[in-house]
Order: structure tokens, then sequence, then C-alpha cells
């Protein structure tokens, strides 16, 4: 096919490895796009990037990038990022993980790193339910939905992801659905600027498990119901409780720069190293 | 001028409900790797607003700027 006529983000992807993986109409698909928008817009070079993954759905898209990227261990995307971010501080280095990884198996990876502070971007594509392994309850599916594992409703409360990691103390935080593409390119742009913990909570579509089971068989369905059922942070914040029931809050929970784990660690190696080693990276090899 | 690749599109017809302009269509007939592929059918209208390609999620639409404006 003629170069000019593909897509314009197809230049990031490897093309040997497309038609991907994922259910027609699946939103992973989208935030890729989203992502690949808002990397343009912040003028961060995919050279720069570096991407790390754990298990599950979402955790496929690094296969599917020209960039460096790590594949890791369910819910640990994080810490490898962490020690990624430590070991070579220039790099831009995000993580895609999902509602199941971060929230379930990995919630305490989250919360440390937000505490932490360290400059990593994490986009977090909350589909409501466990995809890969036959649609179970998930730490973020919406009390009262239905799945394979809750045939008469779930009964728990839901974790609200963005509020959790706004306590937690990160940086900027910012929650989008799938249906809001060009304000969750906003997010991601501003997300990799920001220096500190940036997490990106962005409500997917998992029509296969989540719509089935919940009467939105079709993606277009799934995207309706999150742009109607969608209202802005500033406008709920006006809003009573009761009013909110069944709503997704979407946009900017939290941005207010704090000091960086990464900066920090390297100002402290520059004073206590008589060499002046300024990172890291630098100082492990100084040896040989 | 709006080019479709076959090949990666899986048919799920975001771009046809989410065009604002109505530009595409559904086609009527299943494509070989039975799947209902969407035809641009009204390009005239299209105002180049991109949200097909930044929308489809298997990067299957390219929309390209026309020389002559």
């Amino acid at each position: 096919m003629d170069e000019t006529k593909e897509n314009r983000f197809m230049k990031y992807l490897r093309r040997e490895r497309l038609p991907n993986i994922f259910c027609a109409g699946c939103g992973i698909g989208i935030v890729m796009n989203t992502f690949f928008n808002g990397m343009e817009m912040a003028e961060v070079p995919l050279e720069e990037v570096v991407m790390a993954s754990g298990i599950g759905c979402s955790s496929r898209i690094p296969g599917y990038v020209k960039c460096d990227s790590l594949h890791t261990t369910h819910g640990r995307p994080i810490s490898f990022a962490t020690g990624l971010k430590l070991a070579n501080p220039e790099m831009n280095v995000v993580v895609f993980t999902g509602d199941g990884d971060a929230a379930a198996i990995g919630g305490n990876h989250l919360i440390h790193s937000a505490r932490r502070n360290i400059d990593i971007t994490v986009i977090c594509i909350n589909n409501s339910i466990y995809g890969m392994t036959g649609g179970q309850i998930s730490p973020t599916s919406p009390q009262g939905s239905y799945a394979t594992t809750a045939p008469y409703g779930a009964l728990e409360n839901p974790f609200d992801l963005s509020r959790l990691v706004t306590a937690a103390g990160a940086s900027y935080v910012a929650r989008w659905t799938t249906a809001h593409p060009l304000q969750l390119s906003k997010a991601i742009k501003k997300g990799l600027n920001n220096k500190g913990f940036s997490f990106i909570e962005v409500i997917s579509q998992c029509h296969t498990y989540f719509g089935r089971k919940n009467r939105m068989g079709s993606p277009i369905d799934m995207l309706k119901w999150m742009k109607e059922e969608s209202v802005v942070k500033r406008k709920a914040d006006k809003m009573d409780e009761s009013e909110l029931e069944g709503k997704i809050i979407v946009g900017e929970f939290h941005n207010k720069p704090a000091p960086e784990l990464s900066q920090i660690n390297c100002k402290l190696l520059e004073d206590k190293c008589t060499a002046g080693k300024s990172s890291a990276f630098r100082s492990a090899y100084q040896g040989d | 001028m709006i080019t479709l690749d076959k090949n990666l599109c899986k048919g799920c017809n975001i771009c046809t409900e989410f065009c604002h302009q109505h530009v595409y269509e559904e086609s009527l007939t299943l494509d070989k790797k039975g799947v209902y592929v969407p035809n641009p059918k009204n390009v005239e209208r299209c105002t180049k607003c991109q949200i097909c390609s930044l929308m489809c999620p298997d990067q299957a639409i390219e929309v390209e700027e026309d020389d002559e404006d």
C-alpha cells in the first residue's frame, strides 16, 4: 500500500504484527491512537519513550509499538517502570495497564508510586471487567453490573481510581473515556510534560464481556452510553450525590507539580559523589 | 480524500456512527473476512476533522488534506 495513504500513526507501529488481536471496536485501539496524538502534541519523539505493561488485554499495546518496551509480570509494570526511570532519568517512561492489573493485583505498587511522585506516566485502561480471562468482576466494576462471576449483579463498592491516586499523592490525575478522544489526547500531552507521577484513567469499552452482560452488545452502544453518562468534574462538583448515581465523572482531577523522586535521587548523587557523576545510570558503569 | 485499508478494518463501524457529517455508510454485503466494511460514500461532506482516523481502533483510516485547498 502507498505510504502516503496509510493511517498517520502507522509509522509508530510494527506493521508485520497487524491487524491487532483486539476485538472489533475495542477501546484499546482508540487509546493507542490518542497516545500517539498526545505524544505528537507534547513533541516527545518515540525514541525517548519506554513502555512497560503487565498482563491483560491493555498490556498488549507495547507489543505493537516500535519502541523500547517491557512486558512484565501481572500487576508489576509500575515497579519495573520505577527501576527504568531511576536507571535512566532521561527517558519518558509510560506504563499501559488495565484495571485488574493496576487496581487489583498491583494496587499497592500504584499507590506507592503515586506517593513517591516518580516521573512516570501511567495510562490505566479501565474497562470495568477482566476481559482477557472471561469476564470476571474487577475492583472497578460498578455496583449492580453483571458479569460471569456476578450473575445477580456486583455487590461490592467499586474503586474510584482517580480519587485514590490523587489522595496517594500523584501530581497529575485525569479521567476521560474513549468517547472523548481529543480531550484524552490533551490529557496525555499534559501527563507526558508533567514532571511527576501522572495518572490518566481511560474508561474504555469491553463490549464482548461488560457490554454483552449489561445489555450493550456493540461498541457503538457502549460509546454512546459513555458519552451520555459522563459529567465534567467542574459540573459534577456542584451536583448532589443522588444526581451523580451511575454517572462517570470525567475531567482533570489534580494538577499540582511536586518534587519528583528521580531528580531528588540524582541531586543526592551529585552532592554525595565526589567524582561528579550526575545519574545512577552513569555511576553504575563508572568502574568499567 | 479518504483511504480505508480493508485488510485492517474489522467492521466495527465506529466511524459510521461518530462522523458528525455522516460521510460513511455501512455496506450491505459482507466482505471476504465476513465483516461489514464501511464505505466513505459522501466524501464531499468531509470537513477533515480527523475524528474517524483518531477513533478507528485498527488504524485503517487515513484522511488526506486536499492539495488544491
